[in-house]
């Protein structure tokens, strides 16, 4: 353990420090800490905790992650499951930033909406909906948000097949 | 070719046919409507711009469809759009033109396979004139494709349909190839 923190770069270390505070509050809530040089990231293994850890990542003193760069969606059609990475850094204060995945089922799965923790959340859970079909419990306004309200299918899904027609439109090639 | 180059008279006075005067009227002041819809829109403002200049030909961005006699599709038409490119055709008086710009508004270019949203041609919606390949087009091949609508024009008249302007055209076009070899020929010699 000693000699994998020694070959981590200064920025994974900052992320590890951050990560080491939560994971003392959460314990096994969390996942362990994947050190990617490029991202590091942990998961959100009991889902249903996720908006206290969102708000503890924001307001704890000593980690202050007051900034949601961005959050995508994914699929996973290995596992059977969809979920969010969520890019987090703070502003002002440390220079530290992690990302963060939840994941849920592929059909029918929901995860808690962070939109009342970070505003960003608001949209791109939105286009995460739009595009993968995941509901945010929570979202006060989870419509799809790019494509047109009655569009079939979720179209970044690995097995998505494009519909057809779209109001009387031919739509593949 | 044009009215201009026709002999004037020395008073002033000038025979022609009233297919000629009106032809030359519409494609002397063609009006598109001012819309884009991505990348291609840029080249189509910088056409419009001081460099381009599309002001010699008479040709206006007009900011309504109901002021405009051509349709400039620049850009990538989503699914979401094709619909309000309908209704904004249908806005605009007879006779009007629809010049497609660019690979995606001609076929839906490198949107063609994984382009869920972007609606393959714009001609699977409404009709389409001329088409210039690109991506994006230059000025000069938009120039090009604007002068090939006003040579459309000028193949109308009263009692000539679309098509059968459209086939004179065809009858009367060259070859690009003959006529750059002959250039090159005369420059040479």
């Amino acid at each position: 353990m000693e000699e994998a923190a020694n070959q981590m770069s200064p920025a994974v270390l900052e992320s590890k420090a951050a990560y080491d505070i939560i994971r003392e509050r959460f314990g096994d809530a969390v996942s362990e800490f994947d050190a990617n040089p490029t991202m590091p990231f942990f998961e959100v293994l009991d889902v249903d905790r996720w908006v206290d850890i969102a708000l503890y990542m924001r307001d704890n003193s000593l980690l202050q992650f007051n900034y949601m760069a961005c959050l995508s969606g994914m699929d996973y059609p290995e596992e059977e499951k969809l979920g969010i990475v969520c890019n987090l850094e703070c502003i002002g204060k440390y220079a530290h930033k992690i990302a963060v995945k939840v994941k849920c089922k592929r059909d029918g799965g929901s995860i808690p909406s962070v939109s009342c923790v970070w505003h960003t959340a608001n949209w791109h859970e939105r286009e995460a909906y739009d595009m993968y079909g995941m509901v945010f419990e929570g979202h006060p306004d989870l419509r799809r948000i790019l494509c047109p309200e009655d569009w079939t299918g979720y179209p970044l899904r690995k097995d998505y097949q494009v519909q057809e027609t779209y109001h009387g439109i031919k739509v593949p090639y | 070719m044009g009215l201009l180059d026709a002999k004037i008279s020395n008073r002033n006075v000038l025979v022609t046919s009233v297919d000629n005067v009106m032809n030359w009227a519409r494609l002397s002041s063609l009006w598109p409507m001012g819309f884009g819809l991505a990348c291609c829109a840029i080249e189509m403002m910088a056409t419009n711009a001081s460099n381009y200049d599309l002001e010699r030909f008479g040709i206006f961005p007009r900011s309504s469809p109901r002021q405009s006699d051509l349709m400039i599709v620049a850009g990538t038409v989503t699914m979401k759009m094709a619909e309000r490119v309908v209704t904004l055709y249908e806005q605009m008086p007879e006779p009007r033109y629809v010049l497609s710009m660019g690979s995606c508004s001609n076929c839906g270019g490198p949107y063609w396979n994984h382009g869920y949203h972007v609606l393959k041609g714009v001609d699977r919606v409404i009709p389409v004139d001329v088409y210039v390949p690109g991506c994006p087009p230059r000025p000069e091949a938009l120039i090009g494709g604007l002068l090939k609508i006003q040579e459309l024009i000028r193949m109308e008249g009263l009692g000539i349909s679309r098509e059968e302007a459209l086939k004179k055209m065809a009858e009367k076009s060259v070859d690009a190839q003959q006529v750059l070899d002959k250039t090159r020929k005369a420059a040479i010699a």
